[in-house]
């Protein structure tokens, strides 16, 4: 495992913090320059969640929360890969996902939407990717829902994605969105990212070659997080 | 034409959106029986060496309105300065420390809090020492890529005057943003941190 400093953040790629579009955005962003800070331990070293952090239905969102029977709903897999930005696997990647059910209502004491709750959908799970950087949950495919910021704005179907790599600088949050949904083009969260290329590394498509026959279809959704310097060549650090 | 370099682009960030305590903390949610405990809830175990603090703050936007919906998380060395993770290559960390911390923010005032221990100093990449402190990384809805920033201690000032990042900071009157001071409260070594989102005392946030 090499452990050097991380590339640099591309931050034309990734949304700005001020955007107008997204109201929210206009009171809870940063207005004063970044102070760039080269890696020191602190930021390339990060916290690992073992397997035994997670129970035998972490992963399975159709049953972790079931009470009386299974969630209302298309029943779909999410599986992709954890890459870094040389394409090499992160194994070891705790991914915890949320989202809302399949009328688009989250299971939240602050959500208002008149959509019903599902008893037996909770809206939250977690997996590690495998050694080659794998991983695969099962659920059931979210609704799209309107949300206060225009008069009448829809967020797309999505499914929201926490990853740890392996280090602190690497920690990312995401949002993955549904082949073929028209409202990703309408949606002021995603305009806030700037480059239609950057949006599309959002979209997973249908695999149909992972689908399983005559239950739940199959939609791929691989992540990048940054990738790092090798350390032969950087200042030697304390005790290296 | 030339060789290509054959990278990947790092998947752009959304906002965390106002229902990230469902993901990450489900149990303070109030979505109980899926995880045993919400991650990063305890960061002690009864063994683990150093000295107990407890770190407290609010997040505020820029009308000064105290977040409620962030989420904010910590990463730190043990009271050794060492961290637990494979990355770390001086030496073996307190395994009784798990050094990560997250915390949803109370409900009605939005107060973040982390029980955990002072933390020894960590070396700069020169192998300068850094001044102890605790790495902090927060989203909300509204915030389009996690914000990263420090906490340095407030009864720290020989090792903060000499810290090689602070110490390069430009704008001097900004570096107290980083620094929180000691206070004690309930018999607790407590450190009030509030972070500011923006205007006059906006809070250093790093390009790491």
């Amino acid at each position: 495992m090499s452990g050097g400093s991380f590339y640099q953040r591309d931050r034309r790629w990734h949304p700005p913090a001020y955007d107008p579009g997204y109201k929210t955005s206009i009171t809870r962003s940063p207005q004063k320059p970044l102070i760039a800070l080269d890696n020191t331990l602190s930021e390339m070293t990060g916290p690992v969640f073992g397997h035994e952090t997670l129970g035998p239905l972490d992963d399975d969102m159709i049953r972790n929360f079931a009470k009386d029977g299974e969630p209302i709903g298309q029943r779909i897999i999410v599986h992709g890969r954890v890459l870094d930005e040389d394409a090499r696997p992160v194994p070891g990647a705790l991914i915890e996902v949320w989202q809302a059910n399949a009328g688009g209502r989250y299971r939240h004491k602050k959500e208002t939407y008149l959509a019903p709750l599902d008893p037996n959908f909770g809206g939250c799970g977690r997996t590690i990717s495998g050694p080659d950087g794998s991983y695969r949950f099962r659920t059931i495919k979210p609704g799209p829902y309107p949300w206060p910021n225009g008069p009448n704005d829809w967020r797309p179907a999505h499914i929201h994605f926490s990853i740890f790599g392996h280090g602190f600088a690497q920690r990312l949050i995401t949002q993955m969105y549904f082949e073929g949904d028209p409202l990703i083009w309408l949606c002021p969260i995603v305009a806030t990212i700037p480059d239609k290329a950057a949006i599309e590394r959002l979209i997973a498509p249908l695999d149909m070659a992972n689908t399983v026959p005559m239950d739940a279809r199959a939609y791929k959704f691989d992540i990048v997080l940054r990738g790092r310097r090798s350390t032969l060549f950087e200042n030697r650090m304390e005790g290296n | 034409m030339v060789q290509s370099l054959d990278r990947l682009k790092e998947s752009p960030s959304q906002t965390a959106g106002p229902y990230v305590h469902i993901g990450c903390t489900p149990n303070f949610s109030g979505i109980e029986g899926v995880f045993p405990d919400d991650l990063g809830r305890t960061m002690l175990k009864p063994e683990t060496k150093g000295e107990r603090i407890r770190v407290v703050g609010r997040v505020f936007d820029g009308v000064g309105t105290p977040l409620k919906d962030a989420l904010v998380e910590i990463w730190q060395a043990d009271a050794d300065g060492l961290y637990p993770s494979p990355q770390e290559t001086r030496g073996k960390a307190d395994p009784a420390f798990t050094g990560f911390g997250r915390s949803a923010g109370d409900m009605a005032s939005g107060e973040f809090v982390f029980d955990t221990i002072k933390p020894g100093p960590v070396p700069f990449k020169d192998g300068r020492p850094q001044a102890p402190h605790i790495t902090l990384w927060i989203v909300a809805r509204g915030i389009n890529l996690g914000l990263h920033t420090r906490l340095y201690f407030g009864d720290e000032e020989a090792a903060n005057a000499s810290d090689p990042i602070l110490s390069r900071i430009e704008h001097r009157s900004r570096v107290a943003t980083l620094i929180a001071p000691k206070t004690m409260e309930d018999g607790m070594a407590t450190y009030r941190h509030d972070i500011f989102l923006q205007g006059e005392n906006e809070t250093i946030f790093f390009d790491i």
